[in-house]
């Protein structure tokens, strides 16, 4: 391939997947997940949520325990407690057990470390993603996902939420072609350890805690901007006053 | 000389003063430069970009110093090696928003710099030198800025390397060996990785600080413009100084420090309130590392090369070819080359000259802001036939002027600065 056809089929690439991933994710509206990353209790659920349902596959390989326990106001105790596996460092980052190979083998794709998905993806995203999965027969892990069709992740918070059901609508399209749209998920048969209410709030934590994970500097960065910028504006407001002095005498 | 010895009762620091410009011009360049650079006294809110662009790029260098410290520039490490600044380094987060942040605000502050350049004539005669090396500065802080974006080794960071690489391979013969050559490899790797560290931490900044220094030696060799467009050196008053001029320091340099806290007050609400301004500043597919099997649903470069990037897409292939497009790209470059000479109006500042070239230059503008969004957009319409149009409109702008700011009537131009 010539480097100029390499660089059309580049763009051509791009252009198929801008549209590949547009029908991904803008085909199923994403719900505002509301999450509130100064509300500590809602960060210490994440954290018990992420640790119990998540960082048995997936890691957060840039996440400290000790930076942990500073910013959401835990003491080591109640990290081994509840949160550390056995032979787990307070200085360690929050690894999986599960090693990448071991996710290749078993799901086909190693699961994506998370230290940093709310910040690619966004906290909607992920909210909108973990309440979407619906019963799949077709599927490998009995499931499919509204906002990730063909999802390799198994229906980790089954239990709680219990097994969505979809509806299909069938349009006829102008050729005479008839294709089935997802048009809504309804509760399953099977219901969960948790009402819907508070599944969802289960999930926003989880998803306020990964928010954390993704920039543990965020409130330390917003808490100092604002001393920051009141200092400059006080410096300017003196420049001001020097300047105006100095230009005094130009007429 | 007579003067350089220390006078009965001075104090030990002037004595060393004394010590020091016996054997160094130091008095000297600062009264060159600053105590006795007389600028005109009409300055007003476009003037303050010259010192903010100068603040900006020694803050890019401090935080620059500090980051490299502990940046790995390697294909496995580098992506961790960001987030280890972000999260382990002590103020390692601030370093690293104070630097993507001032990436862009070193674009904002240079295209207002030129925009006020187009508005007041600053590029007319004598001072050509003065606006050709401010174009060099441009082209530099863009390849600065191009290879400072691998940097991260996100996967926006991978992909638009990849993209405007490719742009190389284009050329006729050349185009695939070329890219060879810029990538030192068959694809965008470590190796490519490793040489945009060395190019974006000493070859650039080094050309981008001897620019500098010339763009300013330059102004200083021939004065300062002003709003009025005119030249202060004719009317000089009995000490020899031009009557419309004041010292530079210490009017400018308070002044200046104003227009710098001004500055330092938005840029700070940037960097703590949003340092990815909305994904423009930094990108949410970059917060994934770099993978060469998965391409980012869209990409597109970083918002202050946008306005290339859709002239670029504006240009059809022709001819089997997509070197069109890059020609166009690198022409719009080129042309900013030759505005002194293409502009031929009798006067210098906008205030001054007719309403043609004001219409043009807000039109100019205008067009400008639209091909850079155009430039974030996918490549569908009404973004396309807008490319096409503000392309072409680009092009008009500077091509045209020797007609338009010669044949239109301009007002006579006053003896002395205006309020």
């Amino acid at each position: 391939m010539s480097a100029a056809s390499r660089f059309a089929a580049a763009v051509a690439l791009s252009l198929t997947f801008a549209a590949a991933a547009s029908a991904a994710t803008s085909g199923w509206p994403l719900q505002e997940a509301g999450t509130d990353v100064s509300n500590l209790a809602s960060l210490q659920r994440g954290a018990r949520n992420f640790v119990n349902y998540c960082l048995g596959c997936h890691s957060a390989k840039y996440m400290r325990y000790s930076q942990l326990a500073e910013d959401l106001a835990l003491t080591e105790e109640d990290l081994r407690a509840s949160l550390m596996f056995t032979g787990t460092r307070i200085y360690d980052t929050m690894d999986s057990a599960m090693s990448a190979e071991q996710g290749r083998l078993w799901f086909g794709n190693a699961p994506p470390d998370l230290s940093l998905i709310a910040r690619s993806r966004g906290p909607d995203y992920i909210f909108t993603f973990l309440r979407s999965f619906y019963e799949d027969a077709t599927r490998p892990t009995g499931v499919n996902n509204a906002v990730l069709p063909g999802s390799a992740m198994p229906h980790v918070l089954a239990p709680l939420q219990g097994l969505q059901q979809p509806r299909f609508e069938t349009t006829t399209g102008a050729d005479g072609k008839q294709t089935q749209h997802l048009v809504a998920l309804e509760p399953g048969s099977v219901p969960g350890d948790l009402p819907a209410a508070a599944f969802d709030s289960f999930v926003r934590d989880t998803v306020a805690f990964l928010e954390y994970v993704s920039e543990p500097s965020k409130a330390r960065r917003q808490a100092l901007g604002v001393w920051v910028i009141l200092f400059l504006l006080m410096f300017t407001t003196f420049a001001w006053f020097l300047y105006k002095e100095y230009w005094k005498d130009v007429k | 000389m007579a003067s350089h010895e220390a006078p009965a009762g001075t104090g030990k620091l002037e004595a060393l003063g004394v010590w020091v410009n016996a054997r160094f011009p130091m008095k000297k360049m600062w009264d060159e430069h600053a105590a006795q650079y007389y600028a005109p006294k009409n300055f007003n809110f476009w003037y303050y970009f010259g010192s903010l662009a100068m603040f900006v790029l020694a803050l890019q260098i401090v935080t620059g110093i500090f980051l490299t410290m502990s940046y790995k520039p390697s294909a496995t490490e580098a992506f961790g090696s960001v987030e280890y600044i972000m999260r382990d380094v002590e103020w390692g987060w601030l370093l690293r928003y104070l630097h993507s942040t001032g990436a862009s605000a070193f674009f904002i502050v240079v295209y207002l710099h030129m925009f006020r350049a187009l508005l007041y004539g600053s590029h007319r005669k004598p001072r050509e030198l003065i606006w050709i090396f401010g174009v060099l500065i441009y082209l530099a802080l863009m390849a600065e800025a191009f290879f400072g974006y691998l940097l991260p080794w996100g996967n926006m960071s991978y992909w638009g390397a990849q993209v405007i690489v490719s742009l190389f391979g284009s050329f006729p013969v050349i185009g695939e060996g070329l890219v060879e050559w810029i990538r030192g490899d068959y694809f965008i790797s470590d190796i490519t990785l490793n040489r945009f560290f060395a190019l974006h931490v000493v070859a650039l900044p080094l050309v981008l600080i001897f620019l500098v220094v010339a763009h300013l030696l330059a102004l200083h060799e021939v004065g300062s413009n002003n709003p009025d467009g005119i030249e202060i050196k004719k009317t000089k008053g009995p000490d020899g100084h031009p009557v419309d001029g004041i010292p530079f320091h210490p009017y400018y340099t308070v002044k200046d420090l104003f227009g710098l806290g001004v500055f330092l007050v938005l840029f700070a609400a940037v960097v703590f309130f949003a340092p990815e301004m909305g994904g423009l500043f930094l990108e949410a597919p970059n917060f994934e590392p770099a993978n060469p099997l998965l391409t980012p649903a869209h990409i597109a470069p970083v918002w202050y090369f946008t306005p290339f990037y859709a002239m670029l897409r504006a240009v059809p292939a022709f001819a089997g070819t997509q070197v069109w497009g890059v020609l166009v790209m690198f022409a719009a470059i080129a042309v900013l080359f030759f505005v002194p000479w293409l502009d031929r109006s009798p006067v210098r500042s906008i205030r001054y000259r007719g309403p043609i070239y004001k219409f043009a230059l807000m039109l100019f503008a205008a067009n400008f802001i639209m091909l850079g969004y155009c430039g974030l957009m996918p490549p569908a319409e009404p973004f396309k036939t807008l490319s096409v149009i503000g392309t072409i409109y680009y092009f008009i702008f500077f091509l045209a002027m020797p007609w338009y700011t010669r044949m239109e009537k301009t007002r006579p131009e006053p003896a002395r600065v205006t309020k």
